[in-house]
């Protein structure tokens, strides 16, 4: 229970932080860097090395690399669609998140399992 | 183009706004850790690069875009969308460097502290998603 709460508080404090600057930033395009930000990774990896080990945190940076890619690919989608069709935002991103569940699972079954 | 910060645009948004992320981000944290602990650190390292803060903040630019443009007595049309397009096309470059991020502390983290790492780490994600920013900037 300790830890999950430990997990609560860090990870949505560095969200919070990363998104915080996102919203400082102009122009919109250099402001969309911090919505990529390793925010909840920094989280989880922090703890996750500390709790079970450097070599446990390695593993999991690696498969991060795929959810990384699954990223760029579910992102680059959201960009192309709302500028394409002008959806509301919400309808779109949410819409998406099946590209980025297929890619990075896609990845984990060919490269990471 | 150049870059701006400015302090006033953290007032644009509202309270509930901010605890929204911090719940959002707050949960993603604890399922990432919930994954690894059931199926293991390979599926469970995948929830770290997910986006779930981002259709929050998507809907936000489009929302404060919206309100902006009708503040100033413009029609909106379809500014909102657009402003939350070009933050999805800084994500994916940011997306790029979280990859950069992510392969530096799979071969690191074994070898050097903790900190130095996710510090180094961090600091790498910056600078190459600020050099791929400034290189399509050019293009």
């Amino acid at each position: 229970m300790k830890e999950i709460l430990l997990r609560m508080v860090l990870g949505g404090s560095l969200v919070s932080a990363f998104a915080a600057l996102g919203d400082i930033f102009k122009p919109k395009r250099f402001a969309g860097l911090f919505g990529a930000a390793p925010s909840v990774a920094l989280a989880t990896l922090a703890l996750t090395a500390d709790t079970q080990g450097k070599l446990y945190a390695s593993i999991e940076a690696r498969s991060m690399v795929g959810g990384a890619i699954a990223f760029f690919v579910y992102s680059s989608c959201v960009c192309g669609l709302l500028f394409r069709y002008k959806w509301p935002a919400l309808l779109v991103t949410l819409l998406l998140i099946p590209v980025w569940i297929v890619t990075a699972f896609g990845i984990w079954l060919a490269f990471l399992r | 183009m150049k870059v701006k910060a400015s302090l006033s645009a953290l007032k644009q948004t509202k309270w509930y706004e901010y605890a929204t992320r911090f719940l959002i981000g707050g949960a993603i944290t604890v399922f990432a850790g919930l994954v690894a602990k059931k199926f293991g650190p390979t599926v469970g390292g995948l929830f770290l690069a997910f986006p779930a803060i981002f259709p929050a903040s998507a809907t936000l630019i489009e929302k404060h875009e919206k309100q902006r443009k009708e503040r100033a007595g413009m029609h909106a049309g379809h500014r909102g969308q657009d402003a939350a397009a070009l933050d999805a096309a800084g994500a994916a470059m940011g997306s790029i460097g979280l990859i950069a991020f992510a392969i530096l502390v799979w071969f690191s983290l074994p070898r050097f502290p903790t900190w130095a790492v996710l510090a180094g780490s961090a600091l790498a994600w910056l600078v190459v998603s600020v050099c791929v920013w400034i290189v399509c900037e050019r293009i």
